[in-house]
């Protein structure tokens, strides 16, 4: 049986946390199915990265010149990972649902024409192909999905799995590709680094909310010390990134994140359907909220009904005391 | 500058239901996706300044009028509406070909995309359609301007944001930072109703009615629950300190902290 890949993606020289649970993942696939699993990772720094792969299986490290590093990431990894496809024929591919790894699988699918499917929560072997659990209509359904055929892209959302060693490290493999057919071209011509960056909610176990309840762009000063002190990331609704209190790269809902922390701590925050879809399945939720009628309350695990101004900045000192005690 | 929108009338957000064949009931009232008008937005106020004209190309059913009449009266100036009873329940491989076929028969500077839908879609279409049309595909844009060279973008990244730039024409998916969409004034509404709007059949693109639809799908859904419910809140109404101590002992019930 034909191999299943996992699309690994590399961030500051090391495979992302998606990276070794898709890894995980193939390999699961794998032994459901009988065949064998690989990671690929594809990059300038691809070599040393597949190296913190390997414990989770079988690696294939695809380097390639530094002078690519000009060009958008996606562009540079698609074209290469399209040609392995067409030498190597793998079965199923799982590719991360990263802003990078979306525009990859959809460069693959203009590429190969593979079939799709994307926004996968869940992803089992069933018969003849991968079953995949997709949230649709914002949280409305849980659907389930397949192939008609024996190949195509699966688009795996952060979560899935929990990313664990297998039993042996597996073969690390490095490919040179000859030239590739690049995509048409497109420039990386400045990086811009936001004052006060907050930290990636995307792969955060925890993650502290704010909605306009906590009032000003000021108000978010305790949503982040809350986070400190939970060592988790801030998150925001939709209100208040529009409001220019926090920005978009920390929202969460219909058009911002989707995520999946271990806890959600909402503060001020009424729980509307388009936030709701990007937070449901957080483990645990706790809603910090005034106002007891709050929709929140009907997805929420702990509804504290109080001020978020009193509430808040106490629940902080108290975590940092029960932290300290150990 | 002439731009071309892609947008997608969906269900309205709250009333998404699947048909008795697990296929998104669209004969529902469609809205055009909240995604998509940021970039009818973009494209209006780019075209405004920059001058060239705007249009809005559709594929769906015939309830997607209501959307693309929206779009004309906030200021597009033509309506493509790709509608054919054999596109129902395309898979991505056929929505791609569907759309690539629709691009190659516009002349444009610039086709935008939204970065996903509210009925299901991820936010590859865009990608595979520029792969296809062989266009630099530029993704994530919270800034689009013309540029010497053809356009630039910022694409934002979890840090703040890249700056990107391409020849034109090409691809571009962007995203609400681009801004709020218009309102459609009385007398874009009136101005309208004299818009042409273009009706193209696949046989229009060239496409074999076999080749789409769902009787041709790649991927198949297999079946469809109602969530887990949440177990339900516990409510504290206890003072503040009270109520924190609790929330600390959860917390902590769960290893959280």
């Amino acid at each position: 049986m034909a191999e299943i890949w996992a699309v690994g993606e590399i961030a500051d020289g090391q495979p992302t946390k998606l990276t070794l649970e898709l890894a995980t993942l193939a390999r699961r696939l794998a032994a459901a199915s009988g065949s064998e699993a690989r990671t690929l990772v594809v990059g300038a720094e691809a070599q040393a990265a597949a190296e913190s792969v390997r414990p989770y299986g079988n690696v294939l490290a695809v380097a390639t010149e530094s002078s690519l590093g000009a060009r958008p990431v996606a562009s540079v990894v698609a074209p290469r990972v399209a040609a392995l496809i067409t030498e190597r024929q793998p079965s199923f591919l799982l590719v991360g649902a990263t802003n990078d790894g979306k525009d990859v699988a959809g460069m693959l699918v203009g590429l190969t024409d593979l079939p799709i499917l994307v926004n996968g929560a869940a992803v089992e072997w069933v018969g003849e192909a991968p079953r995949v659990e997709m949230s649709t209509f914002g949280g409305k359904l849980v659907t389930h999905s397949t192939f008609t055929g024996n190949r195509g892209i699966v688009v795996v959302r952060a979560g899935s799995v929990t990313a664990e060693a297998a039993a042996s490290p597996g073969q690390l493999e490095v490919e040179t590709l000859g030239a590739a057919s690049e995509l048409a071209a497109v420039k990386v011509v400045g990086s811009v680094t936001e004052a006060g960056a907050a930290a990636p909610i995307e792969e955060a176990r925890i993650i502290v909310g704010g909605g306009r309840g906590v009032g000003s762009p000021d108000g978010f000063r305790m949503i982040e010390d809350l986070a400190h002190a939970l060592g988790g990331a801030v998150g925001a609704t939709r209100a208040v990134v529009d409001a220019g209190w926090i920005s978009y790269s920390q929202q969460i809902g219909q058009t911002g994140k989707i995520v999946k922390p271990a806890l959600y701590v909402a503060c001020g925050i009424s729980g509307a359907i388009q936030h709701k879809v990007g937070v449901q399945t957080a483990g645990t939720i706790v809603a910090i909220n005034r106002d007891p009628d709050a929709p929140i309350g009907e997805f929420a695990d702990l509804f504290v009904v109080g001020d978020v101004f009193e509430v808040v900045p106490r629940l902080t000192e108290a975590v940092k005391a029960s932290k300290a005690a150990g | 500058m002439n731009i071309v929108v892609l947008l997608k009338a969906v269900p309205v957000v709250g009333t998404e239901r699947l048909g008795p064949d697990l296929i998104t009931d669209r004969s529902v009232q469609l809205e055009a996706n909240g995604n998509d008008e940021y970039l009818l937005e973009k494209a209006l106020k780019l075209t405004e300044t920059h001058g060239g004209e705007v249009t809005v190309l559709t594929v769906g059913p015939a309830g997607a009028t209501e959307a693309l009449r929206k779009a004309l009266a906030m200021g597009a100036a033509r309506a493509v509406h790709v509608a054919d009873d054999a596109i129902r329940g395309s898979d991505t491989r056929a929505t791609i070909e569907i759309m690539t076929a629709a691009l190659r028969k516009l002349s444009f500077d610039l086709a935008f995309v939204g970065a996903d839908t509210s009925d299901g879609q991820g936010g590859v279409v865009g990608a595979a359609v520029a792969v296809k049309l062989g266009l630099p595909y530029l993704s994530y844009a919270s800034e689009i301007e013309p540029a010497e060279s053809g356009v630039r973008i910022h694409r934002i990244t979890t840090t703040g944001y890249d700056v990107l730039e391409a020849p034109t024409p090409a691809v571009v998916m962007g995203t609400q930072l681009l801004g709020a969409p218009r309102y459609p004034s009385l007398r874009g509404i009136m101005q309208a109703r004299s818009k042409p709007v273009d009706g193209w059949t696949l046989a229009d693109l060239g496409i074999a009615a076999e080749s789409v639809g769902a009787g041709s799908s790649t991927t198949r859904a297999l079946d469809f629950s109602k969530p887990p419910e949440r177990a339900g809140a516990t409510f504290i109404r206890e003072p503040a300190d009270a109520a924190v101590a609790q929330v600390v002992d959860f917390l902590a019930a769960r290893r959280l902290i």
